[in-house]
């Protein structure tokens, strides 16, 4: 019974990562439109939204359809930002020179992005989809799915998706889509391919509440943790881009424009990456209590506290940094950076490789 | 100076010091802090000048930030090579594998990275630059509590979320901002009205509001907690002591007493006398191992030990000790950290008399309890024997003819011996492990090379030693408990301090702290123009769209008064 209800589980993860896949391809899709349409010199919104001026659009009749269903291709046809005349327009975008007839007032045209609107779709259907994989191996297993790597990397991805999904609904942050859905999709398959175990029954060690609490909070923070290194990685591009400034056509990463300017983003990180903050000092907290009741001490500079440890310090620093002239921009975004690079460093080679007490990879 | 100047909230210096004009704004420029430049002739610093700026420097903030990810460095290399706080065997054993790299790291006590020389002085440097920072913080702190805020600028147009909007006719000026004085008052503010006399003869009404001062609040709790944690560590774990204590079922009782201990590591400040006697007898010790599971095999589900404990003037008690579920007893808490065998051995003289028989805990080296034992005999024989032995709890035979053990319990146990003559080293005095066997100075009988095969005996059965030298039992097998009994008086206080810690953390990061403005303006004319604006301390995203709000239910609620007067 347990292994049917596994089989299944593992059956519902491969499924979830199909779908992040597709995810994955149109979040990839979007941010190519949006170097498409930069180029085009049109206006594109943070939340993918091509904005035609007019000016633009007389030029694409004028030229041919080719550009036209180049956009149209991955644009969403609804959401329309002018006039009546230009919403005729969108309506009969099928032919070029229509097009630029009935766009001749001087309102500008808005599109959605359609490919935008299918990542946030298929990458909601497969955190469904992962959660239930996940809550199978929690009924599998009888307890918690969080006691070994691949359980660990199963619930973490959940969370990673779970608080992206959460965090878009209130700032739009889906043009971070290809960064979630691609490092979801690295971790799944490192952990299907080389963590995958059986249910086992949890050792001795493990059997407390604070299994419970520990290691979900610890998961939780570093699922914000995730969000806040990609903010940073984009701003420290971003700013880049902006220290060329006029130049910036020159910049490969021509969606970059689409994004917020480097100040915004650094304030995202930072919002995001105090969530996690707290969530990695309750950890730490709720850690030593747990290693009092099974260990005899709190602190012990095991190989997993020593790392925990740093990583609050990097953090810590971040935040500090962030707070000193001279280290917010660029700086502070490093620390977070290599806070980050902590986490994963923490997670995929303490837990598999350092000795220790923590040493429940299951492997 | 409330800040470190370098702080980002302090005044900029590149905009106070015109030769540092050419600073960018945003500090871009790499020690914008400094102050110096070679335009300024600087008075030349006396020893107290140059304390004081060794002190501005240490409390700066750019020099704590330093520190602190100099100590996140200065971390890993604990994690990478063992430590002998935490796995002395792990040390012993790196020693033996780089014999060459072992003592120059020693040298640099990377095997005690956490109580070295350079790790505490980091930390130490950090937090006598925390307090530096934070006692003429708070001092700052204390008397914003008690200022009132500042007066209303008279540009806020410049500030963010400013807006301007006209107040419907017949509004007063004065009125409409005790009205925005009650709502910030309700909404936390600490706020305070203000009038100046405007062009024209016109008056300016305004309200200046300020709430948040928790978030200061916070941040200094934060930073003293920290002191606190590391004070309470370091003071308190001088009166603690931690000692381990192996007990064998039905066997020994162990007393709360300095000799009982197998070893023992006092605090400094720790004294005998504050031992509380207890005793405390293994009854039973029971492992129940997985046996279904694909994979899981024989992996431990559980692990009890039922003890008898008697304090002082009190009656027996049974309790049972698990991995996560210590004992506490007489002040001191009991952890069980390890379990073994420990096989009953017997060895009779070829009389036919007793001259040994004890329980021998054999230490596992695998998760199936294979385990190595070190039977010493020093006395009742004509020659003293030591004994290396091999336990096996459901023995099983590899393709290679070696043994090994299939299953953690004791279902087919198997014990073998190698037996050594000479001298054991037990007469000179020197203290000796018992869990190892000098095998030096002695001559081997059984196993290995001699030719002669190893006692192999199941429980129950004896067998003759070699030489004539007598006879060995192998009488039954028990279970032993490594019980870890500690006692920290202040590890109260260290929960205590860290939770504070995370509540001022939660607090100085979520609660913004922000000025608020509203400002009537009336015109000659009797129209009453309203601006709103704000001004963030420190982070606060929220705060333009909470002066939209504050300026949108303004209006709401002046429009609301509005009607009734007019009604009337």
């Amino acid at each position: 019974m347990t292994q049917t209800i596994d089989e299944y589980s593992v059956f519902f993860l491969y499924a979830a990562m199909a779908v992040y896949a597709f995810a994955f391809i149109a979040f990839a899709l979007d941010l190519a439109r949006r170097s498409a349409q930069v180029g085009a010199g049109n206006e594109v919104g943070v939340d993918g939204s091509v904005t035609t001026r007019e000016r633009v659009l007389e030029t694409v009749g004028a030229g041919g359809s080719s550009a036209v269903s180049g956009s149209v291709a991955t644009a969403a046809p609804v959401g329309v930002g002018g006039s009546g005349a230009a919403r005729k327009g969108l309506f009969s975008r099928g032919g070029g020179a229509e097009a630029s007839l009935s766009a001749s007032g001087d309102g500008a045209v808005t599109k959605r992005s359609l490919s935008l609107r299918l990542g946030v779709a298929f990458t909601l259907i497969g955190f469904l989809l992962e959660l239930t994989a996940d809550v199978l191996r929690g009924i599998a297993a009888a307890r918690v799915p969080w006691a070994n790597m691949y359980e660990f990397s199963m619930t973490g991805t959940v969370l990673i998706v779970g608080v992206f999904l959460v965090v878009i609904t209130r700032v739009d942050l889906r043009f971070l889509g290809t960064f979630i859905t691609g490092l979801v999709l690295i971790l799944l398959g490192v952990s299907t391919v080389n963590y995958y175990v059986g249910v086992a029954p949890l050792p001795p060690a493990l059997q407390s509440a604070w299994l419970v609490i520990h290691v979900f909070v610890a998961s939780l923070g570093t699922a914000f943790f995730a969000l806040g290194f990609a903010l940073s990685a984009i701003q420290l591009v971003q700013y880049r881009r902006e220290a060329i400034g006029a130049g910036a056509r020159t910049l490969k990463l021509k969606f970059m424009a689409s994004l917020p300017d480097s100040k915004r983003l650094e304030n995202l990180a930072y919002r995001v990456n105090i969530v996690g903050f707290v969530f990695w000092t309750f950890t730490l907290i709720a850690g030593a209590v747990w290693a009092e009741r099974a260990w005899g001490r709190y602190w012990g500079w095991d190989t997993k506290e020593v790392w925990t440890f740093i990583i609050w310090v990097i953090y810590a620093g971040y935040i500090h940094a962030r707070a000193t002239r001279g280290w917010r921009g660029s700086r502070s975004a490093v620390l977070a950076i290599i806070g980050f690079a902590a986490v994963l460093f923490n997670f995929g080679i303490v837990n598999v490789f350092f000795h220790g007490l923590h040493s429940y990879s299951g492997l | 100076m409330s800040r470190p100047s370098d702080h980002y909230d302090s005044p900029d210096p590149a905009l106070a010091t015109r030769a540092r004009g050419a600073a960018s704004d945003d500090g871009s420029s790499s020690g914008a802090g400094d102050g110096s430049s070679p335009d300024i002739a600087q008075p030349r610093l006396g020893v107290v000048g140059w304390l004081r700026w060794f002190w501005r420097q240490l409390t700066s903030m750019r020099t704590a930030l330093f520190l602190l990810l100099l100590l996140a460095l200065a971390a890993v290399p604990g994690s990478l090579v063992p430590q002998r706080a935490a796995d002395p065997n792990g040390v012993t054993q790196y020693f033996v594998d780089n014999p060459d790299l072992a003592p120059i790291l020693d040298k640099v006590q990377a095997f005690d990275v956490y109580t070295s020389v350079w790790f505490s002085s980091i930390y130490l440097l950090l937090f006598i630059s925390l307090v530096g920072c934070v006692i003429p913080r708070a001092k700052h702190h204390f008397d914003a509590l008690r200022a009132k805020p500042p007066r209303t600028p008279a540009r806020l147009s410049r500030l963010a979320g400013f807006e301007q909007r006209a107040a419907e006719p017949g509004t007063n000026g004065a009125e409409a901002i005790e009205v925005a004085r009650g709502m910030l008052r309700k909404a936390g503010y600490r706020a305070v009205v203000f009038t100046a006399p405007g062009k024209n003869g016109s008056e300016i009404t305004s309200v200046s509001a300020e709430r948040g001062y928790a978030r200061e609040t916070g941040n200094l709790v934060f930073h003293a907690a920290l002191v606190g944690i590391l004070i309470t560590v370091g003071v308190g774990g001088g009166f603690g002591f931690s000692g381990q204590r192996v007990l064998v079922e039905n066997g020994q009782t162990f007393v709360n007493t300095l000799s009982a201990f197998d070893s023992f590591n006092p605090g400094r400040f720790f004294s005998e006398s504050s031992l509380t006697p207890y005793s405390m007898k293994l009854d039973k010790f029971t492992a129940t191992y997985e046996t279904k599971a694909d994979g899981a095999f024989g992996q431990p589900l559980d692990y009890d030990a039922a003890v008898t404990t008697q304090e002082q003037g009190g009656s027996e008690q049974q309790s049972d000790i698990k991995v996560n579920s210590p004992l506490r007893i007489g002040g001191t808490d009991v952890y069980l950290l390890g379990n073994g065998y420990a096989p009953t051995v017997t060895v009779k003289d070829p009389t036919g008399k007793v001259v040994f028989t004890d329980s021998i805990p054999f230490l596992p080296q695998d998760a199936s309890l294979t385990s190595v034992g070190v039977v010493k005999v020093p006395d009742g024989l004509s020659q003293q024997l030591g004994m290396i032995g091999f336990f096996y709890p459901t023995q099983a035979v590899s393709t290679t003819g070696a043994y090994y053990s299939t299953y953690p319990d004791d279902d087919y146990p198997v014990l073998t011996l190698n037996v050594y003559q000479g001298d054991l080293g037990l007469n000179g005095g020197t203290p000796t492990s018992v869990y190892s066997l000098d095998t030096d100075t002695l001559s081997q009988l059984t196993g290995g090379s001699t030719g002669v095969a190893s006692i192999e005996l199941k429980p129950g059965e004896s067998t003759a030693l070699p030489n004539g030298l007598g006879t060995i039992s192998f009488d039954n097998v028990a279970r032993y408990a490594s019980l870890d009994i500690h006692h920290d008086p202040t590890q109260g206080y260290v929960l205590l301090f860290a939770s504070l810690a995370l509540l001022g953390l939660l607090i100085s990061l979520f609660i913004p702290r922000r000025r608020v403005w509203v400002k009537a303006t009336e015109r000659a004319d009797g129209s009453v123009t309203l601006e709103y604006a704000g001004l963030a301390r420190g982070e606060d995203p929220r705060l333009v769209p909470a002066v939209a709000d504050l300026a949108e239910r303004h209006a709401k609620l002046l429009a609301g008064r509005a009607v009734p007067e007019t009604n009337a």
